[in-house]
């Protein structure tokens, strides 16, 4: 099939139907082997134990950002070749990395409790992954309470792209400014600091979000055909009821 | 299991975790079955998209 064909919403779908179970399978064996690694880990030399958080923490700030990204791709495609497919990618995406970027924020404090003395400073990264979050809020406000779904969607893939400045923001916050948070050490020139112990359930658990990042949003994205195919079946039924009264 | 003196942390990290995801995937799976069925009942009621009635011979 070629790629261009997954642009037809109906194909698209028959698609789905396909890969999702599969991709179900697949992410819940990713889950349950980083899951095992991950308890299994030995414990930091400085952070004890509260290491385990980190295997849910990164990863969910990772999805946080990817989500974002994945959405200014998709409002591309919704202001630039008007793809009714993007907008549905856009939409479908939002709560998802809403819910990513919310564990990152609730496990960071938790991680934060322990390790810094404190569940929350206004620090830049923490400051900057909280306006990610309310920014998703805003987004879906956008989409949801939209009454035409393509005006909705043009607001919202606006304020996508407006939004997108924060990303390079929240990767760059530790090296910009001073910070509470620690700078990188998995994402950097030179290499990963993290010992291979710990790093490498990090990178299955990592693998085992961004599969179920994609897992949701494909079923969402089925969901949103679903639900503008109702609407549509909707409108013509209110249509040949006053064509029929008149 | 425990681990140490920060395991409330780590089993609050984990359920809150555990309660999102399972949020999440109970949304796409009532959401996907009201819309099957919504579908299902204005199909019954003989309403039909324009595409559907094209594919009708």
């Amino acid at each position: 099939m070629p790629v261009i064909d997954l642009a037809n919403p109906t194909r698209f779908l028959a698609l789905v139907n396909r890969v999702l179970p599969w991709l179900v399978a697949v992410t819940a064996l990713t889950f349950a082997i980083g899951f095992y690694r991950a308890m299994h880990a030995p414990d930091d030399y400085q952070q004890g134990a509260t290491v385990k958080i980190m295997f849910l923490h990164v990863p969910a700030a990772w999805l946080g950002m990817m989500g974002w990204v994945v959405m200014s791709a998709a409002a591309l495609g919704t202001l630039v070749w008007r793809h009714p497919l993007a907008d549905v990618a856009g939409k479908a995406a939002a709560p998802v990395g809403a819910a990513f970027t919310f564990i990152c924020l609730v496990t960071g404090a938790l991680w934060g409790r322990p390790t810094w003395g404190t569940y929350w400073v206004w620090d830049a990264r923490l400051t900057s992954v909280l306006i990610l979050f309310l920014l998703y809020l805003g987004v879906m406000a956008l989409y949801w309470t939209a009454e035409e779904p393509g005006r909705g969607a043009r607001a919202a893939a606006i304020l996508t792209l407006v939004g997108a400045v924060n990303i390079p923001i929240i990767k760059f916050s530790v090296d910009w400014w001073n910070t509470l948070h620690q700078p990188a050490s998995i994402v950097r020139l030179g290499g990963a600091t993290i010992d291979a112990s710990i790093l490498v359930p990090l990178l299955i658990m990592a693998g085992a979000f961004t599969l179920l990042f994609f897992t949701l949003h494909l079923a969402a994205m089925r969901n949103e055909i679903l639900r503008r195919r109702v609407r549509t079946m909707r409108l013509l039924q209110a249509q040949t009821l006053a064509e029929a009264r008149s | 299991m425990s681990f140490g003196p920060h395991t409330d942390f780590i089993v609050a990290a984990y359920a809150v975790t555990a309660f999102v995801v399972a949020g999440l995937i109970a949304w796409v799976v009532l959401d996907y079955a009201a819309q099957r069925r919504i579908i299902g009942d204005l199909e019954e009621r003989g309403v039909t998209r324009r595409a559907q009635r094209k594919d009708e011979p």
